[in-house]
C-alpha cells in the first residue's frame, strides 16, 4: 500500500470536467500518426511466409530463390532469431510464436519473412520460398484437445499444477485452483442443486488498426523501433532480449495505438522486423494485413465450463463450483487462472471451488483480451444464477443481493475485500427505470454482473514546469482512449492550474524508467498516481523557491489554487506568487523546475458492475438484436466522465458482438475460416442502440484521488446479461456463445418440442 | 499487369479477346479488388467499362428498362420509374453492402461474380430479367437464370462482356419482393435469400409468379414448384405451406462458416413467405 | 508498367505514380502521402479507408489508383477550412466520439456525405448511413451523438 495515501480527497476542482482531449484535432483531421504512418528513408517493405497447416514440422525452407530475386534485400528464418537468448530470457515461446522453429502450431504461424524494395517484389518472394512440411495431427476444439486421445503439440508439456507430477504427456498445460469451505457440504445443505456446462467460442480484440512497426537496426547495435502498442518499455525490453541487444540501446517509441484491448500487449512481428533490419542494414516496415491480424494475432480463449451451484430456497447460494477450461493457443499464458480467480468473485460465498485448465490447442497463442477469461466465467455462474432464482421463485436481483460481496468478504480467490461497488450497483438496477421499463412482443429483459481486478504496477513520470508557467507531463503508459486528457486533469487539479496549461505527451523508452503495459486497466490509475506525486514534488521545489524569494521558513509558504502564498506574521501581506512567477526566475534561482517519480503504484481497486438488456427475437429466424442496453459501473473516481462512459460503452458493445456473432470457425482441416470482418462479424453502427451509462463513484481508499481503473470490467457481464434476456423472451437457456441464429433457432425448436 | 479504360463496347471487346493470360472486366471492383488483395487472382489485364457511355446510363422505353452494366446499385435507388416498377430488385441491389460499397457495386458485377449468395441474382431472376452481351460475334442477350453457371462460374465465352441488363415493365397488377437472412444488420453475405414476384388479376388472384432463392444452392435457384404454388391463390395459409415446402424441397444447402444446412432449409421457407407477402402487397393483393 | 495519374486531390492538382494494379488508397497514403486514409481491412469491410470519389463515398481500397485519373478525390486532409474545423470534426472531439481515433477519418468522411443528402438524418438513418464504418473502441454511441450535434449545427448554419 502507499504509505502516502490516506483519505481520497473528495472536492475536485478539474477532475470530473469534461474538456476536450489534447490529441483530438491531430485525430480528426488525419495527422495523428499510427503504427503504418511512418516513413523513414530507404525503408524497405517486409512480409511474413505464414504457414497453411494447423500443425506440421518443417522438414526444410529453401530460401535461395527468393534471395536471388531482384529487390529482395533480406530473407529471415529461425536462424536469424536464435534460441539461446530467448532462453535464457524465459521467451521461448514469444519467440517460437514470432517464428516457428522445427513445428508449425497453427494455420498462420510464421515460417520466414522476406525485406524487399517493394510489395510487389516482397511478395513474389513469399511464393519463392520453399517451405517442405510433415503434416501432423492437429486439435483446435478445446474440449477434445484435453481428451487423453487427443494429438499432443508438445511432447515435453507435463501439467503444471497437479500433484504427483504427471509422468505423461498432455495438451493440458496447467492447473489453478481456487476456494474455501466445503462445497460437498454446501451442496448438501441446498434446497436445490443444479448443473450444467457452458460453452464460449474464440472472439478476437477486433481492434481497427493492424499490427505495424518500422525498424531500424544500426550495424552498430543500436536501434530504433516505431510500433503501436500497449506498451513500448516491455517491447524493449522483450525485443532486445531475443535479439541480445542492450536495452538501452534501443529506443522503443509507441505510435498513436489504433485499439488494442489486450491485443497489443504482446510481440507479434516486432523482433522479426528488426530482425530484417539487422540483415538488410536498411529501416523495415512490417504491417499486418487484417487476414494475418485474425489468423496469427492473439485471439481470447474458447472455454467450457462446467459449473454446478446450489441454493436454499429462501435464497442463500450454499455453495459454488466451476472447472473451467480454457484455450490458450499452442503454449500456455495465464489466463485460465483468472478465469478460475474471477468467476464467484461479486458473492459471499461460503464454499466455493474453482478450477481453471489451460488447454494447447492448434490455433493462434492467446493473449489478453480486456478483463481476460472473467467473461466466460461470468456467462457460466451469472446464467446459473437467474435459473437458480426462477427455480426458487425469487427475484433474480434479490437473490443476488442476498448474497453479495461487501466490504469484508473473502473474496473466493482469496484476499477481503475492502469498500467495494457491487451492492450499489446492484441496488442502482433495482430503482433503474430501464428494469421497469414494458417490454413488446418477442422482447426480453436479462441483467447481469461483472468483476475484475484492475491492475497497478511500475511507473515512472516527469513533470516540468516551463518558465511560462504552463506544464508539462511526460508518462510511459500508451493512452488508449483518452488518458492524455485525464492525466492533464489530474496534474491541473494537483498543482491548482487550468487544464489548458497542462499538456501530457507519451514519452518514448529512451525517456523515462520503466513503465509496465496499458492493461489491466492499469493506464490511468498507476499513471494519474504518479503524475500527482510528480506535481507534488514540483509544488515543494516551487514553495522552496517561494521561501527564498521571500526569505521565510518554507514552513510558511503554503500552495493555494496555483500558488505560492506566505502565510507567516511576517511577509503575509506579499502578494501570492503563480507558477509562472516562480518559474520565470528559475535561472536565477537555482534552475529548472520538475518533479519525478518512480514507483510501484499498490492498491488497485477491484470494481463490479451491474449490465440490464433488453433483446428482441425473431423466434422464426432466431435473429436477435439489442434493443437496450444500461451499464452500472463503479469507477471510483472518474476523473474525465466522458471517457469513462465511452469505456463502459466499448466495452459492452464488444461483449454484445461476442454473444451474439463473434466466433473463430475452423475447418476439418485446422485452418481459420473466416478471417475477415465480412465473416468475424464484429457489430456494426445499426446493430446496436444508444448504450445508457450510470457512473457509480465508491472511492478507491488507496489513490490520492480515489481513482480505480475502469476499462475492462465492461465486457465480463454482456454474454450472461444476453443470455437471460434471452431466456426470460422464450424460456430457453442458451449455454453456447455466440449466441447466433442458428443456435437460438435449435433452442427454441427444442423447447417447443419439449412442451409439445 | 496492365490497366485499360476503352471508351467504347467495341474496344472492351478487342481488348478482351486479344489478351492473354488472367483478365478481368471491372466494374464497380468491390468483388475483383476483394480477390486480387487476398491474392485469389493476379490479373494481366484489367478492362475498366466504367467509362464505355452505354454502360452508365439507364434507359426506360415501354417494354422495360435497359440498366447499364456499371451504373452503380446506389443509382438504381435514385431512378422513381425503376423503383415503381421493380422495388423488389432495387432492394435488392441496395442490400449489398455499405453506402460505400453501393457507391461503386454493380448489379452485372453482382452477377458474373457468380457467388450463390448474391443479393440482386435471385430478384433478377425472379423479375425475368436477361443480359445484353458485347462479345467479338457481336450482341446477344440471354435470360439472366442463364448466366451463372456454378460458383465462380459464367456462360460467357472469352471476349465477352455484359453491356447492360434488361428488365421488363412492371404492371400495376405486379410486385415483386426480395427478403435476405444476414446475422447482423448490414455488412454480412446472405445466408438464405428469396425473391418473389408475381401478378393478380382484378379479383387478387395470383395469375403469374416466380420464386427464387439464393444461398441454398450452388446456383441461386428458381422454383418453378413455389410459383405452382402461388398460382390461382390469394396467398391462403395452405399456399403459402406449399410455397414453403417448394422452397425447402429445392434447396440443397452446404453448410459452412455462414449457416448450417438445417438452418438455411429453415430459414428459406420463412423468407419465401414474407417475401410472397410483400409481393402481393404490392401488386395491389392487401 | 508503373502508371501517371492526374486527379485533384483536395482541391488541388496532383500527378503521381502507380502500379496498374496499385489500390486508390495505397497510392494515397504512399505516393501522395496522405496518411489520414487508413487501412483497416483492405476489402472493404471497415470503412477507414473512406474518401469522396466524384464526390461520392467510396472505400478506397477498393479503388484502383488508375481508376482516379481525370477524378476528383477528397480526404480527411481536405475537410477543414484552413484552420477551421468542420462542425463533424468539432464535434467528434467534443462528444468524444473517437477513442483511439483509427476509424474517426472513415466515420468524418460518410458522416459529411450522409448529411449532405440528408441534413436532419433520424438516428436509425444515421446508424445505417455509418453501418459501412466498424468502431471497435466506442459502442457508436457518442459518434450517433456528435453527428446528430453536428447536423443540427449545420442545419443552423445554412438558414
Ligand atoms: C464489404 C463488402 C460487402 C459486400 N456485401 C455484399 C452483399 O451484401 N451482397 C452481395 O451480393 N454482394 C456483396 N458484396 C460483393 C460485391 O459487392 C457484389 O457482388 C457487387 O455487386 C459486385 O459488383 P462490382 O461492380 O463491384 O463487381 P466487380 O468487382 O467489378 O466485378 C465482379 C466480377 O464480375 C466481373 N464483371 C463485372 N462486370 C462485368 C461485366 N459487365 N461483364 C462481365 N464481367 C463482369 C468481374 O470481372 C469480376 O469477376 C460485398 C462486397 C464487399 C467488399
Ligand atoms: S481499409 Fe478499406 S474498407 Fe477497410
Ligand atoms: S475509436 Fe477506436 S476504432 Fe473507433
Amino acid at each position: 500500500m502507499n504509505k502516502e495515501v490516506k483519505i481520497p480527497k473528495m472536492d475536485f476542482k478539474s477532475v470530473g470536467t469534461r474538456p476536450i482531449r489534447p490529441d483530438g484535432v491531430d485525430k480528426v483531421t488525419g495527422r495523428a500518426r499510427y503504427g503504418a504512418d511512418l516513413d523513414l528513408p530507404g525503408q524497405l517493405v517486409g512480409r511474413v511466409l505464414r504457414s497453411p497447416h494447423a500443425h506440421a514440422s518443417i522438414k526444410k525452407i529453401d530460401t535461395s530463390k527468393a534471395e536471388a530475386l531482384p529487390g529482395v534485400k533480406a530473407i529471415v528464418t529461425s536462424k536469424d532469431l536464435p534460441d539461446a537468448p530467448a532462453k535464457a530470457a524465459g521467451l521461448e515461446a514469444t519467440l517460437e510464436n514470432c517464428m516457428a522453429r522445427k513445428k508449425v502450431f497453427y494455420d498462420g504461424h510464421a515460417v520466414a519473412a522476406v525485406a524487399a524494395i517493394d510489395a510487389k517484389t516482397a511478395k513474389q518472394a513469399l511464393k519463392l520460398i520453399d517451405v517442405e512440411y510433415k503434416i501432423l495431427k492437429h486439435v483446435t476444439d478445446v474440449d477434445e484437445a484435453a481428451d487423453p486421445k487427443a494429438p499432443v503439440l508438445h511432447k515435453d508439456c507435463l501439467t503444471r499444477g497437479v500433484k504427483p507430477k504427471p509422468v505423461k504427456a498432455s495438451n493440458i498445460a496447467r492447473v489453478s485452483e481456487f476456494g474455501h469451505g466445503n462445497v460437498k457440504k454446501g451442496f448438501k445443505a441446498a434446497d436445490i442443486v443444479l448443473e450444467r456446462n457452458f460453452r464460449t467460442e474464440q472472439a478476437h480484440q477486433g481492434y481497427i488498426e493492424p499490427h505495424a512497426c518500422v525498424a531500424s537496426m544500426s550495424p552498430d547495435g543500436s536501434g530504433e523501433l516505431w510500433v503501436c502498442t500497449q506498451g513500448h518499455f516491455v517491447f524493449r525490453q522483450q525485443c532486445a532480449q531475443l535479439l541480445g541487444l542492450d536495452e538501452s540501446k534501443l529506443r522503443v517509441t509507441s505510435s498513436e495505438i489504433g485499439g488494442g484491448f489486450g491485443g497489443k500487449t504482446h510481440l507479434w512481428l516486432e523482433p522479426v522486423a528488426l530482425a530484417l533490419s539487422r540483415k538488410a542494414n536498411l529501416p523495415v516496415k512490417l504491417v499486418m494485413t487484417r487476414e494475418e491480424v485474425f489468423r496469427a494475432s492473439g485471439p481470447t480463449s474458447a472455454a467450457s465450463i462446467d459449473i454446478k451451484m446450489g441454493v436454499t430456497r429462501d435464497g442463500t447460494i450454499t455453495a459454488g463450483e466451476a472447472t473451467l477450461r480454457y484455450s490458450s493457443g499452442p503454449w500456455v499464458g495465464s489466463w485460465a487462472m483468472l478465469g478460475a480467480m474471477t468467476s464467484f468473485a461479486c458473492y459471499d460465498l461460503e464454499n466455493v471451488k474453482t478450477v481453471g485448465k489451460e488447454i494447447l490447442v492448434n490455433r493462434p497463442k492467446t493473449t489478453a483480451y480486456r478483463a481476460p477469461s472473467a467473461p466466460m466465467a461470468a456467462f457460466a455462474v451469472e446464467s446459473m444464477i437467474d435459473e437458480l432464482a426462477a427455480q426458487i421463485g425469487m427475484d433474480p436481483v434479490d437473490l443476488r443481493l442476498k448474497n453479495v460481496a461487501r466490504e469484508g468478504t473473502r473474496a473466493s480467490y482469496g484476499p477481503v475485500y475492502g469498500p467495494i461497488g457491487i451492492e450499489p450497483s446492484l441496488e442502482a438496477a433495482k430503482i433503474h427505470p430501464h428494469m421497469s421499463a414494458p417490454l413488446k412482443e418477442n422482447q426480453g429483459r436479462g441483467m447481469a454482473c461483472g468483476f475484475w481486478f484492475n491492475f497497478g504496477g511500475q511507473a515512472c513520470t516527469d513533470l516540468n514546469i516551463n518558465a511560462d508557467g504552463s506544464v508539462s507531463l511526460t508518462v510511459g503508459t500508451i493512452d488508449v482512449g483518452g488518458a492524455r486528457a485525464s492525466l492533464s486533469l489530474v496534474v491541473a487539479e494537483e498543482l491548482g492550474i487550468e487544464y489548458e496549461k497542462v499538456k501530457t505527451v507519451i514519452g518514448d523508452s529512451a525517456t523515462l524508467g520503466y513503465n509496465e503495459m496499458t492493461d489491466g486497466s492499469r493506464g490511468t490509475f498507476a499513471s494519474s498516481m504518479s503524475a500527482i506525486m510528480s506535481a507534488r514534488k514540483a509544488i515543494d521545489v516551487m514553495k522552496q523557491r517561494a521561501a527564498d524569494t521571500w526569505d521565510v521558513p518554507v514552513s510558511e509558504v503554503e500552495w493555494v489554487d496555483g500558488h505560492a502564498v506566505a502565510k507567516g506574521r511576517k511577509k503575509s501581506n506579499r502578494p501570492p506568487l503563480s507558477i509562472a512567477d516562480i518559474a520565470s526566475v528559475a535561472e536565477k534561482n537555482g534552475g529548472p523546475i520538475a518533479g519525478h517519480t518512480e514507483m510501484v503504484a499498490d492498491g488497485a481497486g477491484v470494481s463490479f458492475a451491474t449490465h440490464i438488456c433488453d433483446v428482441e427475437v425473431d423466434p422464426e429466424t432466431g435473429q436477435t438484436r439489442v434493443v437496450r442496453y444500461t451499464v452500472i459501473q463503479d469507477a471510483g473516481k472518474a476523473v474525465h466522465p466522458t471517457y469513462v462512459e465511452g469505456q463502459f460503452q466499448g466495452g459492452a458493445a464488444q461483449g454484445i458482438g461476442w454473444a451474439l456473432n463473434e466466433e473463430y470457425v475452423y475447418g476439418d482441416d485446422g485452418r481459420l475460416q473466416n478471417a475477415g470482418f465480412l465473416d468475424y462479424r464484429i457489430p456494426v453502427c445499426s446493430d446496436l442502440p444508444m448504450i445508457d451509462t450510470q457512473i457509480l463513484e465508491i472511492p478507491n481508499p488507496n489513490h490520492p484521488y480515489g481513482i480505480r481503473g475502469v476499462g475492462e470490467t465492461s465486457i465480463v457481464p454482456p454474454l450472461a446479461a444476453i443470455g437471460n434476456a434471452v431466456s426470460n423472451a422464450f424460456g430457453v437457456r442458451m449455454t453456447h456463445v455466440p449466441m447466433s441464429p442458428p443456435r437460438i433457432l435449435d433452442a427454441l425448436e427444442k423447447a417447443e418440442l419439449e412442451t409439445a | 499487369m496492365l490497366y485499360q479504360s476503352p471508351h467504347t463496347a467495341a474496344e472492351a471487346v478487342d481488348l478482351l479477346k486479344k489478351s492473354k493470360g488472367s483478365v478481368h472486366v471491372l466494374a464497380g471492383g468491390s468483388d475483383l479488388l476483394v480477390r486480387m488483395k487476398g491474392g485469389f487472382i493476379e490479373p494481366d489485364l484489367i478492362v475498366d467499362i466504367k467509362r464505355i457511355p452505354a454502360t452508365q446510363q439507364i434507359k426506360a422505353s415501354k417494354s422495360g428498362f435497359i440498366i447499364g452494366a456499371a451504373v452503380s446499385c446506389a443509382e438504381l435507388a435514385q431512378n422513381k420509374a425503376l423503383v415503381k416498377a421493380w422495388p423488389g430488385v432495387v432492394e435488392a441491389a441496395n442490400l449489398i453492402g455499405s453506402d460505400q460499397i453501393q457507391s461503386r457495386c454493380t448489379m452485372a458485377g453482382n452477377l458474373c461474380n457468380a457467388s450463390p449468395a448474391a443479393d440482386s441474382v435471385p430478384a433478377l431472376i425472379a423479375a425475368n430479367a436477361e443480359a445484353v452481351i458485347q462479345g467479338p460475334k457481336g450482341k446477344r442477350v440471354i435470360p439472366v437464370a442463364k448466366v451463372v453457371t456454378g460458383p465462380g462460374k459464367t456462360s460467357l465465352k472469352k471476349g465477352e462482356f455484359i453491356e447492360a441488363l434488361k428488365l421488363p415493365s412492371g404492371s400495376a397488377k405486379s410486385g415483386d419482393a426480395y427478403l435476405r437472412f444476414i446475422p447482423r444488420t448490414e455488412m454480412d453475405i446472405a445466408v438464405v435469400s428469396a425473391a418473389v414476384n408475381l401478378s393478380i388479376d382484378a379479383k387478387k388472384v395470383v395469375t403469374d409468379a416466380r420464386v427464387a432463392l439464393g444461398a441454398v444452392a450452388p446456383t441461386a435457384l428458381l422454383v418453378p414448384a413455389g410459383a405452382k404454388a402461388l398460382i390461382g391463390s390469394k396467398l391462403e395459409e395452405e399456399a403459402l405451406e406449399k410455397l414453403g415446402a417448394a422452397c425447402a424441397k429445392a434447396c440443397n444447402p452446404i453448410d459452412d462458416k455462414r449457416g448450417t444446412i438445417d438452418f438455411r432449409v429453415k430459414v428459406a421457407k420463412v423468407l419465401a413467405t414474407r417475401a410472397a407477402k410483400a409481393a402481393y402487397a404490392r401488386a395491389g393483393g392487401k | 508498367m508503373s502508371m501517371l495519374i492526374s486527379s485533384t486531390i483536395n482541391g488541388d492538382t496532383v500527378d503521381f505514380i502507380c502500379e496498374p494494379d496499385e489500390t486508390l488508397m495505397d497510392a494515397l497514403r504512399n505516393r501522395v502521402g496522405l496518411k489520414g486514409v487508413k487501412e483497416g481491412c483492405g476489402t472493404g469491410d471497415c470503412g477507414a479507408c473512406s474518401v469522396h470519389l466524384d464526390g461520392k463515398l467510396v472505400c478506397s481500397c477498393l479503388v484502383l489508383g488508375a481508376e482516379a485519373e481525370g477524378r476528383t478525390v477528397e480526404t480527411v486532409e481536405g475537410m477543414s477550412d484552413g484552420a477551421k474545423l468542420h462542425p463533424l470534426q468539432t464535434k467528434f472531439i467534443e462528444h468524444a466520439a473517437l477513442q483511439c481515433g483509427i476509424c474517426t477519418p472513415g466515420f468524418l468522411m460518410a458522416a459529411q456525405t450522409l448529411l449532405e443528402n440528408n441534413p436532419d438524418p433520424t438516428e436509425t438513418e444515421i446508424r445505417y448511413a455509418l453501418a459501412g464504418n466498424l468502431c471497435r473502441c466506442t459502442g457508436y454511441d457518442k459518434i450517433v451523438r456528435a453527428v446528430q450535434d453536428a447536423a443540427a449545427v449545420m442545419r443552423k448554419k445554412s438558414k
